[in-house]
């Protein structure tokens, strides 16, 4: 076990030396893709088999088998299809994160009150602007907690990824570590990781739940 | 605008076997009316305002609405229904903000709507902010603001304590007065029906039928505390108390009726008995 005091070395060289800034945005850049592809498949699947019976049957229970298998599974056929690229870590974090986001959207507009859509048809929505104005605002908080689920997901993935295969990354300075036998980098670095995920969910998920409650008044004064 | 019912049924498919809720119904709404449908619960006569506002279809039937140029009939509910992500001003524009009326004109017709439920000092506030009462209001003033020529109200008051009650009542019979909007109005209780309505239609217990009907020629306003109210209401409900029994005894184990005045000797929990 390295000592607190050689880690925070690491800390310091690994910054000083940029390999750290330019790790983090590597490891980042592919997630804001990854991520940002994963919200656009499951939203629109999750709606769709929220909404048709044919679909729940044939897409939504595949959805439901693939959310248990580990994203890192899809590692071996990434290769094969994108061969040593970007392109098959990024799949790896969208297969990561794309259905936990599509079951918590597909629960979300599932939960929301019959009262809620017989006042938006009573007033007039039909259809698509029913859909618009009243199921999605309607299904907002299971929304963004699956939004929430799907950016751990898809951190999760990432890191896998990285250590596996990548050529820079946070995941790839862990590789760098336990070949060189060099635990205070290791440690180092899972602290960096961390510590990213705290500010994510902190100053990203957390501000945007609690604006969500007090909207709604879920939260007590 | 009228509303005409002709032989209208409506069944569902129960866990066992088809439930009739609306057996051979004919009625007929006058423009500017006030009508009440009371009945006992679970008589099916929540069915009735979905029927009117095309919600449902009649299973046999046909219900006919003469909207005209001026659009559907608009429907009230027990709970008020608002969008919780809306402000209630928000919400009162809902309607028209569908229709793609321009904002100016929406700001516009919101504000006088919530004037006529008196919110207007809300307007900016969210739904979990209000009272039972004031979101009640709400779902009223979000109803009128366009402009329907009928309102259906399905039980708007059951969930809200007596005291707010009584006022709803009262404001009420004034947006009536004031908007002169023919309303359709359904609910389980008798003297709720007979302090609002011109005309009572009293409906049986499952499947539901309408089995008679009463007119209530009283001056307005009327308080449901009023003593000729009491009269009416008392007429009203000797007719249904077979009705309500029936329902009753579909709802609850057999044995459940006592005579008046004794509870069961035995049992767990009978405590109190004279010396």
């Amino acid at each position: 076990m390295p000592s607190p005091r050689s880690v925070g070395h690491a800390l310091v060289e690994g910054f000083g030396d940029r390999s750290y800034p330019v790790a983090i945005l590597a490891s980042l850049a592919r997630m804001l893709i990854g991520y940002g592809l994963a919200i656009a498949i499951g939203i629109p699947l999750g709606l769709a088999i929220a909404r048709s019976i044919l679909i729940r049957d044939t897409i939504g229970s595949a959805v439901v088998g693939l959310q248990t298998l580990p994203s890192i599974c899809w590692l071996p056929l990434a290769l094969l299809w994108f061969g040593l690229s970007e392109k098959a870590i990024i799949f790896v974090v969208v297969m990561g994160a794309t259905f936990s986001i599509t079951t918590a959207v597909e629960g979300g507009i599932r939960n929301v009150p019959p009262l809620l859509l017989k006042a938006g048809q009573t007033l007039g929505a039909q259809g698509l602007l029913l859909s618009l104005r009243v199921t999605l605002p309607a299904a907002l908080p299971a929304i963004l907690t699956g939004l929430k689920l799907g950016w751990s997901f898809a951190w999760r993935s990432l890191m896998a990824g990285e250590l596996l295969y990548s050529e820079r990354g946070l995941g790839r300075i862990l590789t760098i570590g336990r070949d060189y036998g060099d635990m205070a980098l290791v440690l180092a670095t899972i602290l960096v990781i961390l510590v990213l995920g705290l500010i994510v969910s902190r100053y990203v998920f957390e501000p945007a739940e609690r604006a969500l409650a007090r909207r709604w008044g879920l939260e007590a004064e | 605008m009228k509303i005409e019912l002709r032989g209208v049924w409506r069944e569902f498919n129960g866990q066992q076997r088809p439930v009739t809720a609306l057996e051979d119904i004919g009625l007929e709404v006058e423009e500017g009316e006030f009508l009440c449908l009371v009945g006992p619960s679970g008589c099916g006569k929540s069915t009735l305002p979905d029927l009117v506002a095309g919600l449902q279809e009649p299973s046999r039937g046909e219900s006919i609405v003469n909207s005209g140029a001026h659009g559907a009939p608009v429907l009230i509910f027990q709970e008020a229904g608002l969008f919780p992500w809306l402000t209630v001003r928000d919400n009162v524009e809902f309607g028209l903000r569908v229709r793609r009326i321009p904002r100016a004109r929406r700001r516009e017709i919101a504000m006088e709507q919530l004037g006529l439920v008196r919110l207007q000092q809300f307007a900016e506030a969210l739904p979990h902010q209000l009272s039972g009462g004031m979101k009640q209001r709400a779902a009223i003033a979000r109803a009128l603001a366009l402009d329907p020529p009928v309102l259906l109200m399905d039980e708007p008051f059951a969930a809200l304590d007596a005291q707010t009650r009584d006022i709803m009542h009262q404001e009420l019979q004034r947006i009536w007065t004031e908007t002169g909007k023919t309303i359709l109005f359904v609910t389980h209780n008798v003297r709720e029906a007979v302090c609002l309505a011109d005309r009572v239609l009293l409906m049986t217990a499952r499947p539901g039928r309408i089995k008679d009907e009463i007119f209530v020629d009283l001056p307005r306003p009327r308080s449901v505390s009023n003593p000729e109210l009491a009269e009416v209401a008392q007429v009203a409900l000797d007719h249904l108390r077979d009705e309500i029994q029936k329902a009753e005894r579909e709802e609850f184990d057999s044995g459940w009726l006592y005579p008046e005045g004794r509870l069961p000797a035995s049992g767990p929990g009978v405590v109190a008995s004279p010396r």
